[in-house]
């Protein structure tokens, strides 16, 4: 267990995942302060792009969370998420970048327990690997930061 | 945007009992662009909006965050606030420091740290924010109630009463639901059919209220005040407007031995069937899964014995648009499975009975016309064993709930037992007596006072049969977990209260929220119960979680009358965080190329085509274009958009980039 401070950016729909954190702090159940949380619309909203905006600015580990499938507020946005995920991914372990630091789950809004556990799981497990230094070396050496201002 | 004001609140001591408001006040108050920051005991308060309405004017501020609770709860209020003082209400924000921080952390400099990131975030996204306007969609004055037991029977009157249209959807081929199939009722014991059928009778006559039986939702379109819903009516095999409901063809039907589902096993029912005597509409349906013609080819008894020639075998499913406002779900509940229960030989021994079987064996119109009597050789029990709790509170079983109305119907099913069979005895295994209600615990003590039920505090461990009886074992905990065992001659089985067998599809296709037992789930449990977290979509009855009667109908008016607010503007006024293609003038300068791609991804059709023509009338391009009224804002085009032409309020990609770099930089 290394000894730093993780930053981790979640990136949650507001109907299922934002709900359910909510919930977690209506029952009072204690989690790490390291994961904090950006509110979108659905998981659909999301475009992968911002994943490379917050390991260039210093994230150390993200997580993506949404409704369960068949559960999303707009009948299919975390449908999308998922299969952009799964092209993203592959284009991310492409270029190098670290697709272990990212955290794809779904949370409910009556899961409160679950989003104490997935932060708390996820702000260990990237403890445990250290912060993210690479991928200032990645970016660098590629277009990759260039592209990622454009997206601005 | 360089004017915003910060209010940080403590919540009492919610948010100040684990982080320093005062600290985070202050930093806040050096960020670039804030004007004014100060922290307050409740935000949510009068004084507390008075002051954020006075701070508005005097420092003309031109954003607001609001650091409290969750936004989800909130952030209403303090946009209306801010709407009061002059400010347009997008250009508040909030930074949840309760939910997401000080209930969740210790504490500790990092639980502040948080609230500071966390309230940075917002400055930065306000000052990208835009000034909106809400948008007006018109409502479709008409109510869809699914579910026509006694929940969505009252929902489905009182909004009907209110002067809208009704259109209510019932699986089976007659309304009713569970309520048909008691008895009596507590705590009163009055007859169920008599209360329940003048008011099935109200649904079939009111002239407000259209009622599909044997009916299913099929899609669920569209959103608040414009849903499109598609429901399936399936075949009944039948002319409804030829039959007369006069039940020649269900004498006549050679299949008689099948299984009748409303008797729960207790009786039989021929192939072409009406469920029961009071059913509404009174009109037989053909069972196609037992009947001689649809498995053989042959028979069409009952098509030569019908009068008015009304039977059509080959009708088919049909399927039917209905344009409503709201939805009301009032599918009601489900009993616990027999195949719960080996240890109770459920389903194994004849005379190991549930509740349901109980109240029609106790009913006057049931399979013994209201005698009590063994399903097994037709003997009246003298001595009943009923089982509370069966499921309910054991967490083996995956139930961690109380079922709520089984003490009650329990304590009933002793009397009405006892008011039968005079010399009987019923003995009442339970865990604990639950009867809180107006009338409930007076009600138990009838039962065991004045009809002698025997009651005993523990649980059943096995029952077994042995020489024509049912050995009861079981421990009397209030004697020393003393060992009990029964020879009974009957067992009901008070098995837990579940959600209804098709719920989860339900809530899919009508997408509301369910909870981890299958029960849809409440916007809030306290303050919004019969609101789903679906805008317009309302819940009645047990399908949220085992009620009673009185119970379900408050309920149900609870939720008409949401119904009937809803109804009562022509057009009803929705958030504008929707989706917009950048459109300058000229609009040949608009980055979206016309591919398109928004139109296949978006779930509500909102993406229309916009043609930009010349001087001569020649199309130069064609752009995408959201519907305001369509869109919803879910924001899967603007993921998708190629060339970033497609944005959304609120979210836009300026704002989330910004909250990013704001969050991970201090
Ligand atoms: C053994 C027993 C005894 C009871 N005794 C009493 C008593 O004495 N007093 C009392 O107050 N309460 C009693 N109750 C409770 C009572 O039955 C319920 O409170 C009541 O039935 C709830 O009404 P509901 O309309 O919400 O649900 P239900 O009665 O379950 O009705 C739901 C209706 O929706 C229909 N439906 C289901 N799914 C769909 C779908 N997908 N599409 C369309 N329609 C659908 C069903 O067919 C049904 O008609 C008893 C319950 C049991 C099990
Ligand atoms: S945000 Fe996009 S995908 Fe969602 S409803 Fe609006 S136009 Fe359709």
């Amino acid at each position: 267990m290394q000894d730093f401070e993780p930053k981790i950016v979640a990136f949650v729909c507001n109907w299922c995942t934002y709900a359910g954190a909510d919930l977690t702090g209506t029952s009072r159940t204690k989690y790490a302060a390291n994961v904090k949380i950006i509110r979108f619309p659905c998981t659909g909203r999301i475009d992968f792009m911002i994943l490379m905006k917050a390991f260039e600015n210093g994230a150390d580990g993200i997580i993506v969370s949404g409704c369960h499938p068949n559960d999303c507020h707009y009948s299919t946005g975390n449908f999308h998420a998922r299969r952009r995920w799964i092209v993203f991914r592959n284009l991310m372990n492409f270029t190098g970048i670290d697709t272990e630091r990212i955290l794809f789950s779904w949370v409910s809004a009556a899961e409160g327990f679950k989003w104490a556990d997935v932060v708390n799981n996820t702000v260990a497990k990237i403890r445990e690997m250290g912060p993210y230094e690479n991928y200032n070396k990645i970016a660098v050496s590629t277009l990759l930061k260039e592209e990622v201002s454009n997206h601005e | 945007m360089s004017r915003i004001g910060v209010f940080v609140c403590h919540c009492g001591e919610n948010i100040s009992a684990t982080v320093n408001c005062e600290k985070v006040a202050q930093i806040s108050k050096e960020l670039k662009g804030v004007e004014f920051s100060t922290d307050y005991k409740y935000m949510c308060s009068d004084p507390g909006q008075t002051m954020l309405k006075e701070a508005i004017k005097e420092h003309k501020l031109d954003g607001v965050v609001v650091a409290a609770c969750s936004p989800r709860m909130h952030e209403p209020t303090f946009r209306k606030a801010c709407s009061e003082a002059g400010l347009n209400p997008y250009l508040c924000e909030m930074s949840n420091i309760r939910e997401h921080c000080s209930w969740v952390h210790p504490k500790d400099d990092l639980t502040t740290e948080k609230a500071e990131d966390l309230v940075r975030v917002m400055v930065e996204k306000v000052k990208k924010n835009k000034a909106l306007n809400s948008i007006k969609v018109p409502v479709t004055k008409t109510a869809l109630v699914i579910g026509g037991g006694v929940a969505g029977i009252q929902a489905a009157l009182d909004i009907a009463n209110c002067g809208h249209k009704v259109v209510m959807v019932e699986k089976q081929p007659s309304i009713g639901g569970h309520m048909s199939q008691l008895s009596e009722t507590f705590p009163t014991l009055d007859c169920s059919q008599c209360i329940l059928t003048p008011r099935m009778v109200e649904i079939a006559q009111h002239p407000n209220i259209t009622l599909y039986t044997y009916a299913e939702v099929e899609k669920v379109d569209g959103f608040i005040g414009n849903f499109k819903i598609t429901v399936r009516k399936k075949s009944k095999s039948l002319d409804e407007h030829l039959c007369t409901g006069c039940g020649l063809c269900t004498t006549k039907c050679p299949q008689k031995k099948i299984p009748n589902e409303f008797e729960r096993g207790l009786g039989f029912r021929p192939a072409i069937y009406v469920p029961f005597p009071q059913a509404v509409p009174n009109k037989p349906v053909i069972d196609r899964e037992n009947c001689t013609y649809y498995i053989k080819g042959k028979c069409k008894v009952c098509e030569i014995v019908c009068p008015t020639k009304a039977i059509r075998f080959d009708q088919e499913d049909e399927l039917v648009e209905i344009e409503a406002g709201a939805i009301v779900l009032a599918t009601g509940f489900d009993v616990l499975k027999s195949d719960f229960f080996p240890e109770y030989g459920y389903g194994k021994y004849k005379d190991v009975i549930d509740g349901l079987q109980f109240e029609r064996l106790a009913s006057a119109s049931g399979p013994t016309m209201g005698e009590i009597r063994r399903p097994s050789d037709g003997q009246i029990p003298k001595k009943i064993v009923f089982v509370a709790c069966a499921g309910s509170r054991d967490p083996a079983k995956g139930i961690e709930y109380c079922s709520k109305i089984c003490c009650m119907y329990t304590a009933k099913h002793a009397m009405l037992y006892k008011h039968k069979v005079h010399d009987g005895t019923p003995y009442v295994f339970y865990m604990d007596i639950r009867a809180g209600g107006k009338m409930y615990e007076e009600f138990v003590r009838r039962a065991i006072v004045e009809d002698e039920t025997q009651y005993i505090r523990g649980r059943v461990s096995t029952i077994y049969e042995k020489n024509g009886k049912l050995i009861v074992k079981g421990a009397d905990t209030l004697m020393g977990a003393e060992p009990v065992e029964i020879e009974a001659d009957m067992v009901v089985l008070a098995t837990a209260g579940v959600a209804n067998h098709g719920a989860e599809a339900l809530a899919q296709t009508v997408h509301v929220s369910y909870d981890a037992y299958k029960f849809f789930a409440e916007a809030h449990p306290k303050l919004k119960p019969v609101e789903t977290n679906t805008a317009g979509i309302f819940l009645a009855g047990a399908c949220q979680a085992p009620k009673d009667i009185p119970e379900s109908v408050a309920a149900a008016s609870g939720a008409a009358v949401k119904v009937a607010a809803l109804f009562s503007n022509d057009e009803l006024t929705r958030e504008p965080l929707i989706a917009v293609v950048n459109r300058q003038a000229p609009p040949v300068f608009s980055s979206c190329v016309g591919c398109f791609l928004c139109q296949s991804v978006c779930p509500y059709q909102a993406i229309e085509r916009e043609e930009i023509k010349n001087r001569n009338g020649e199309v130069i391009k064609t752009l995408a274009k959201v519907n305001e009224g369509l869109c919803q804002g879910c924001g899967t085009c603007v993921a998708l958009c190629r060339t970033k032409a497609i944005d959304i309020h609120g979210y836009s990609n300026q704002q989330v980039y910004t909250e990013v770099m704001a969050l991970l930089n201090d």
